[in-house]
Parts: C-alpha cells; structure tokens; sequence
C-alpha cells in the first residue's frame, strides 16, 4: 500500500546549515567582497545582497581523474556524412564553444570560478560582524515611535482652552430641563387654577386659595431661576489622547571633518559609522533623507561622493558646520513630520575658540530639535578641546552620545547608549 | 462496467494522486512488476533543491560542498537557467520517491509511474543493487552516519571533521568494495559494532607499528638482504578501506567518519554503473503503463495530448553538432534499447526485458543488447581522439562493419573502472619511512589530471607519512612518480 504524504509544509531549510558551512568556510574570499562593497556602495545602497565570486581553485574538491591526453574513443548520435576513418580537425581548446564572449566583458565569472548571491541578511551579518553588534541588538532595531494627538470623544475635566463650548451648554440646557420639569408642570397647573378662579370670581382677590396659589407660585418660580446656568457637571473637554505612530521620514546629516589630518583611513572608518546609522535609521523609518556637510574653516553641503573622496587642507573651524546644519534644518526640515539624526565625525581638531561656541550651538539650537546626536572622534592623538566642550553637552543633553573609535569594532558603543536608552 | 476518468483537470489532488497510483500499482502488477512499498512525499521547490544538495538523500551529515551545491542549483533555478527535476527517488525500503508540488496532474502521473514502479522495481530487483545496497537498512544508517558525525563536530569540532570529510571526499571513488559482499547492518547493530571496531582497530594499528619497530636488528637484517616483505600483499582497490584499517595514526573516530564516506560511496556505486539502464528501464515502463491507462479508456485524449510532449522532452536527443548537446541521453539510449527489446521478443516480453533489467549493469547491458536498428535508429558513431595524432578519426559508424565496433565502444564508454584511473594501494615501506605507495596503470596512455598532486595531499594527511604514486608502463616498470 502506498503512504503518501504532503510535505510542502515541514522540513524547511534543511540545507541552511550547509549554507553556513559553505560561508563560514570562504568567508575570508566573502568578507573581502562585502569590505569591497562597503567602500564602494552609497551609504543607501548597503542594505542590497552581494555578489560573491569565489576563484575555482579555493573552492576545488580534487580528485583522481584523467587529464587530458592520451586515447580516447567516444560515441556521438546522429552521425551526418562522416564515413569510416573520415579525419576531422580537432576542435580548438574550449571546443569553440561561445569564443569571444568572454573577452569582452571582464566582469563574467571566469568559467570555473564560483559565484553566488549573498542574500541581504547575510550581507548584512557580516557587515554587522565587523561592528561587534551583539545579535539582541541586531534584533532590536526596534521601532522608535513619535505620537501624534488624536480626538478621543470628550472628557470632563480639562483645562480650560480645550472646553468645548457647544457640548458643554448642551449638557447645560438639558440639566436646566430635567431639574426644572416637576416644578414647571406644578406652575402650569396652577396658573390654570388661577385662571379658573379668576373666571368664576374676578373681584374676589382675597380669596385664600389665590393667595396661596399665588404665594406657590412665587416659591415655584424662585426655585426654577434657582437652577444655575451652567454648572460645573456641564463642562466637556475635548479629549485630545497620544496616538503612537509610527514616523515615516527621517533626516540624517553627516557632518565630518575634510581638512588634512582625516586620512582615508579615518574616512572609511567614518563611513562605516554613518552606514550603521543609516542601517539603524532604515528600520525605523520609511524614507531617509541623507545631508552631507563637510568642513574644514568653512562647511558645504555636498553630494555622497565628494563627501567620502574629495580632499581639503586647512585648519578646522567645527561651529561652521554645525550652524549650516541647524540653517538647513530651518529652511528645509522644520517641521515636525522629520525625525533629524546628526551624526558627526572628526579627529578631534578644532581651531580652540571655536570649541566653546560650538557646545554651545550644540545645546541651545540643535539638541533639542533632533533625536539623537552621535560624535565620533576618529583616532585622536590626544584630545582637545573640542572633545571637552562635548563632554559638557553629553552631560546635558541625554540623547547626545559621543565615543573615540580607533576601528571598527568600537564603532557600535555609540549606538548603544541610544538602545539602553530604549529598554529601560 | 462503465470506466470512469482518473482525471479530467491538470490540478493535482491529494485524492486524484492517490486515485493514479491504485490504478498504475494495478498495472504495474499487471506487467508483473515487482517493488518495494512505496512511499510518496510531496515537495516544494525549495525542499527540491534541499534535496539535490544532500546528493539525493532523505538527510546527510552536514558538509560545505552541500551548501555549494546547494547555491550552484539555487542560483541556476532562480535564474531559470534549469527548471527542477520532476522527482527524486531514493533507493530505500519503502521506496521514498519525492514529487515537486509545481507539477501538473498529468506530470504527477507520469513521475508516480516512472519513479515509483520503474525506479523501485529496479532497485529491488538489479543484481547489483542487490549485492551492493541494503535498501531496508539505509535511512537508519544514514540516520546514524548524521548522529556520529554531527557528535564528532561537538567532540572535536567542526573544522576538524571537516577537514576530514573534504579528504574523504577526494578519495570517495576509491572507496567501493567490487567483489566482496558485506553484509547488512542495523542501526542498533551498527552502533555497537563501531563501538567494538573502535577498541579493537586501534589495538590492531598499535600492534602493527610495535612490532615491526621492536625487532630493529632483525628488521636492518632484513633490509639488507633487500628481502621487501609486501605489505599489502595484493594491490588493494580500496584505498579508503585501506586507510580506515592501516592508516598508524589516525583516531578511532576518524576512522569511523571514513567507514561512513566509504558506505555511502558503497551505496551509490551501483546507480554509477546502471545510470542509463535505470533511466531507460524508468521511462519504458511509464510510457507502457500510460498507454495501458490510455487504452484502458482511464484518461482521456486531452491527458495524452500532455503527456507526449513531456515523453518525447524526455527522451530528447540533440545531435552531436547541436548546440544543446551533451553527451549521449541516458533516458533516450535506455528507452530505445529496452523498446528494442520488447519488440524483438514478441509475446515473452515482459520475460525478456525483466531478465535483461536483473542481470546487467549499462557496460554489460550495451554490450548485449545494443541492436544495429538501434545503432541506425540514432545513426551512432565513434571517434578516436589520439593525442599522438593531428587529426580525429571516425573509428565505426553505422553500418555492417561498424555495429561490433559501436557497440563495444559505448560499452567502454560506460565502464566505470574506464572512466575512472585505475589507482592502487601497491606497498607501505613498513621498515623505512612507513611511506605509502599507490600504483597507476594508465589506460591507453591517458596522464592523470593535475588535481592528482592535490588528492595525494590529501591522502599524506591521512597517512601521516610519505605518500607516493607510481605510474607503471604495460611492462610493469615505474615510469613517473608524484609525491607528497
């Protein structure tokens, strides 16, 4: 009898395992290719898988087989018009197979060569790898939420500019009603009696049942004017409540030091810090706008490429950038629809006046309009006083987080004042 | 009785596979096929490609090369460069036949009659699958193999038995009994039985190596009477089996992990020799028993007007001058060859093409049963490429004179021990520098690759001495060495 069984839904990835052996073994040809593709690839093209070619002769899995000479005898179908002992040329090396194709275009894997796609996770973790990023946090790039006030109905205590004027006199006018209803269907009833007697009497003005009717009347009156206008119990407030939502853009200004002593080393350093905050950015939010401010006396606002690789001499004048960022922030980010990151690079040099003034516009301009503010200071030989002057911005502002980075692994502490920040 | 359609859609059902497979069991034991019970799993494309990269089977032990076959076939399928197999059928009682999910009802039909009644009768019954393979036995021993390797990994760690199956690899072709039978093993028994291996090849090993060392006047003696005791006494063709048993150094568990490349290579050697012969058994039986459903009036014009064109895709064989030529379609030669034979066999035919399905390998079968119509049919020839010559002779075509010469040069060509250099354990220098020596007897003058420099690496690894190889001229007398 025969037993048949869907499948289609257990056992998956069996082969993950050997797909981790297999990168764990050439991970040394796979790390060259993701170093390669960092420093080539934009900041925002780093979350795409990678194409890996590993050279044949790393992958090899030899063999005791023939090589080529000595005499062989094969058999081919579909013989044409060959007769016995025909002789026939030997086909050229390669047996003229797609001759051509493969000098024109360099970038073709070489025939024996093995390539494959590095899928965008396992790009990713080994990008991470070099940043020491322990796995909960890789996890964790949590959603950071900004709220947004929402109508919840309305409420009955509030302050006083959030009174909603209509619903309150309403309540008012029908608290008014039903305090007043006995008393005023008592008063018709009288004043019909009234009418009555003074039919049946019209003289008699004395008569002790109008009196008292009349005297009934006053107090029933009296009682109904008794009723306040408005009363506390009447008021409503709109409800106004925080709805998390989840923000959809964010601004990222890297601002990193040009002049002389920012070797390329130092840059790539920076880059890879500016990656892991785009990376950290990219969970977060759906559309990230990057602005890259360069200085060294003066700032400029510059394209990815002149950022990374254009060179500048000349002392260091730190505020300029910081106050072209809070101008371009002013002009174009103002609004309360971006989340701003700032991110910062340098080697700590900085024309010595300047330190002060820059904590300065620091603390009172652009802490308090971004998320988050993140200095590197890149392989410092000592440090200077910009570094000081941080340190006192640190102290004041909680989302201001700054590290000295000599490589790469101690890129991520930087970030995880931010997380810790995060879970308490 | 009115007949009723298995089928009149092309989606596939639990049900109406179910439906197909009592109808061609029925069939099946018609043409009195004989199999084991079988079992069918329905796949995905991806547990497809799983599949492939764990070399066809149920489960393996965890191995890098798998990930690269793994990502080669990925790679290749996502691009669409290869659309997947139908199914994947493994040599196990029951027979484990897998079925991709993306076929139609009509290709489920076909692949349940080509793996699930060809295949399995085949296994079961092919003289050398029943020498060579215990289909009761091999999930539990793979199930084992897993367990033992994968404990090895935590015992020594990954990178150490790694090393060690990418040597056992190299060597994996060299690791085939021909000629002795073991016998066959439970898991239960396995366990134990390694467990004993274990302590006693070891005590074996030690007692080898103390005492030819402890008898060093004797022994110099010996030497220079230039008296060289052979050890082994044959030449050995088992080189893996020869190691797991006289490499001196080697721990016991490194010599399990080699007995497991070594069954494994053992369990597949038979569907290296009957390649085509399996394959066209395979196919000869779905095409008769579809027909049979045909005639029988069980499926109905629209069915078949599907099923020809994947038949003939199947058994399609480009010409040599064809851009899509690759070599010699096993299906197609196999398909011809036993279509051949029902047809010159008359009424006995279900007699003949069972006798010739159970007695031959694809070497033997090509020599016996390759006809001249079938050597016309497909109009093959031979060339001898000589690398002595300037030119490539056409050796025999089809015509009176050529058809001995065709045949017995196609049944060469599916001679494994032809394809395959023939290498040897020759002699282990016992008294000297325990070195190893292999022996190559090339065929028709045919150098080794120069993969061999790297493969003899491998192999010093294990031995942990010298390793040498000698290539022998006809005469016997050494004429190139390689060493590692």
């Amino acid at each position: 009898m025969t037993q048949i069984i869907d499948r289609r839904f257990s056992d998956k990835n069996k082969s993950a395992v050997n797909r981790s052996r297999f990168i764990s073994r050439f991970k040394s040809h796979i790390k060259k290719a993701v170093a390669e593709a960092i420093s080539k690839r934009s900041i925002t093209e780093i979350e795409k898988g990678e194409k890996v070619i590993i050279p044949a002769k790393d992958l090899s899995q030899p063999i005791f087989r023939y090589g080529i000479g000595g005499i062989r005898e094969t058999v081919y179908p579909y013989n044409q018009d060959f007769v016995k002992n025909d002789r026939i040329k030997r086909p050229l090396e390669g047996s003229g197979k797609s001759q051509g194709s493969g000098a024109s275009n360099t970038d073709t894997i070489g025939s024996d060569d093995f390539g494959f796609e590095l899928s965008r996770e396992e790009f990713l973790n080994l990008f991470f790898e070099d940043l020491a990023l322990p796995d909960l946090i890789k996890k964790q790039f949590s959603q950071i939420q900004t709220s947004t006030p929402v109508r919840a109905g309305f409420k009955k205590y509030g302050a006083l500019p959030s009174l909603n004027i209509l619903r309150s006199l309403r309540n008012a006018l029908g608290r008014r009603i039903a305090f007043s209803m006995s008393e005023k269907t008592e008063l018709e009833e009288i004043e019909k009696k009234l009418k009555q007697l003074n039919m049946l009497n019209p003289e008699n003005s004395d008569n002790p049942e109008i009196i008292n009717l009349l005297e009934r009347k006053n107090k029933l009156i009296q009682k109904i004017s008794a009723i306040p206008f408005i009363d506390t119990t009447d008021l409503r407030f709109r409800n106004i409540v925080l709805q998390p939502k989840p923000s959809t853009q964010a601004v990222m200004f890297c601002l990193m030091d040009v002049s002389g002593s920012m070797d390329e080393a130092r840059k790539e350093l920076a880059k890879r810090f500016f990656i892991l905050l785009y990376l950290f950015l990219t969970k977060t939010y759906q559309k990230i706008e990057i602005v890259f401010i360069r200085h060294h006396t003066t700032a400029k606002e510059v394209d990815e490429h002149e950022f990374f690789y254009s060179r500048e001499t000349g002392g260091t004048v730190v505020s300029t950038a910081l106050e072209l960022m809070m101008k371009i922030i002013r002009e174009r980010y103002l609004s309360s629809d971006w989340n701003i990151y700032g991110a910062e690079a340098s080697d700590g040099d900085n024309w010595n006046a300047d330190s002060p003034h820059c904590a300065e516009v620091l603390i009172q301009e652009i802490m308090p309009c971004v998320q988050y503010f993140a200095y590197v200071e890149i392989s410092p030989q000592a440090h200077q006083n910009l570094w000081e002057a941080y340190v006192e911005v640190e102290k004041k502002c909680k989302h201001f987080a700054m590290r000295t980075v000599e490589n790469t692994a101690e890129i991520y502490p930087v970030f995880r004042e931010l997380f810790r920040k995060k879970t308490s | 009785m009115k007949k009723k359609l298995l089928s009149t859609t092309s989606e596939w059902t639990m049900d109406r596979i179910q439906r197909f497979d009592r109808e061609i069991a029925r069939i099946a034991k018609l043409y009195q096929l004989d199999t084991y019970p079988n079992r069918i799993e329905i796949i995905n494309s991806e547990q497809m490609l799983d599949a492939y990269s764990s070399v066809g089977m149920p489960m393996n032990y965890h191995h890098w090369s798998f990930g690269k076959k793994f990502l080669d076939a990925e790679k290749e399928y996502r691009r669409g460069y290869s659309g997947l197999a139908y199914e994947m059928v493994i040599n196990s009682d029951p027979c484990l036949s897998y079925l991709l999910e993306e076929n139609s009802m009509v290709t489920q039909a076909v692949v349940i009659a080509h793996a699930c009644y060809g295949h399995n009768s085949f296994f079961k019954n092919n003289y050398l699958f029943q020498l060579w393979t215990h289909a009761e036995s091999i999930i539990d021993y793979l199930v084992f193999a897993k367990h033992y390797i994968q404990s090895c990994e935590e015992k020594y760690g990954v990178s150490k038995v790694e090393e060690l199956l990418d040597v056992c690899h190299a060597l994996m072709n060299y690791g085939v009994d021909r000629y002795r039978r073991p016998a066959p093993l439970s898991m239960e028994k396995e366990k134990e039985q390694q467990k004993e291996r274990e302590a006693y090849l070891q005590s074996q090993v030690n007692e080898l190596w103390r005492v030819t060392l402890r008898d060093k006047a004797r022994k110099k003696a010996e030497q220079n009477a230039e008296h060289m005791l052979h050890f082994p006494e044959e030449p050995q063709e088992n080189i893996l089996y020869f190691i797991e048993k006289n490499a001196p150094l080697l721990e016991p568990w490194q010599r399990e992990v080699i007995r497991i490349v070594r069954k494994i290579a053992q369990y597949f050697y038979p569907q290296r020799q009957t390649k085509m012969m399996n394959e066209g058994w395979a196919t000869f039986w779905h095409y008769t028993i579809i027909q049979k459903l045909y005639d029988e009036k069980l499926v109905n014009d629209q069915f078949m007007m599907e099923f020809l064109p994947l038949h003939t895709n199947v058994i399609l064989q480009p010409p040599f001058s064809h851009p899509g030529y690759a070599g010699l379609n096993p299906y197609a030669l196999g398909f011809k060859i036993f279509s051949d034979i029902k047809e010159s066999s008359g009424d006995k035919w279900i007699e003949a093409v069972d006798f010739a399905m159970r007695n031959y390998k694809d070497e033997s079968f090509i020599a016996q049963y390759l006809s001249p119509k079938v050597i016309r049919d497909l109009r093959l020839f031979s060339i001898i490429d000589d690398e002595a010559q300037p030119e490539l002779v056409v050796s025999a075509i089809h015509n009176e004179e050529g058809y001995q010469k065709v045949r017995e040069a196609l049944s060469r060509q599916y001679n494994l021990s032809q394809n395959e250099p023939d290498i040897q354990v020759y002699n282990v220098n016992q008294r000297g520098d325990r070195s190893l020596t292999l022996r190559y007897i090339p065929n028709n003058n045919r150098p080794l690759s120069e993969d061999t420099e790297a493969v003899l690496k491998h192999l010093r690894f294990l031995w942990s001495f010298p390793v040498r190889l000698e290539t022998v001229d006809a005469s016997g007398s050494v004429v190139s060495v390689h060493e590692a």
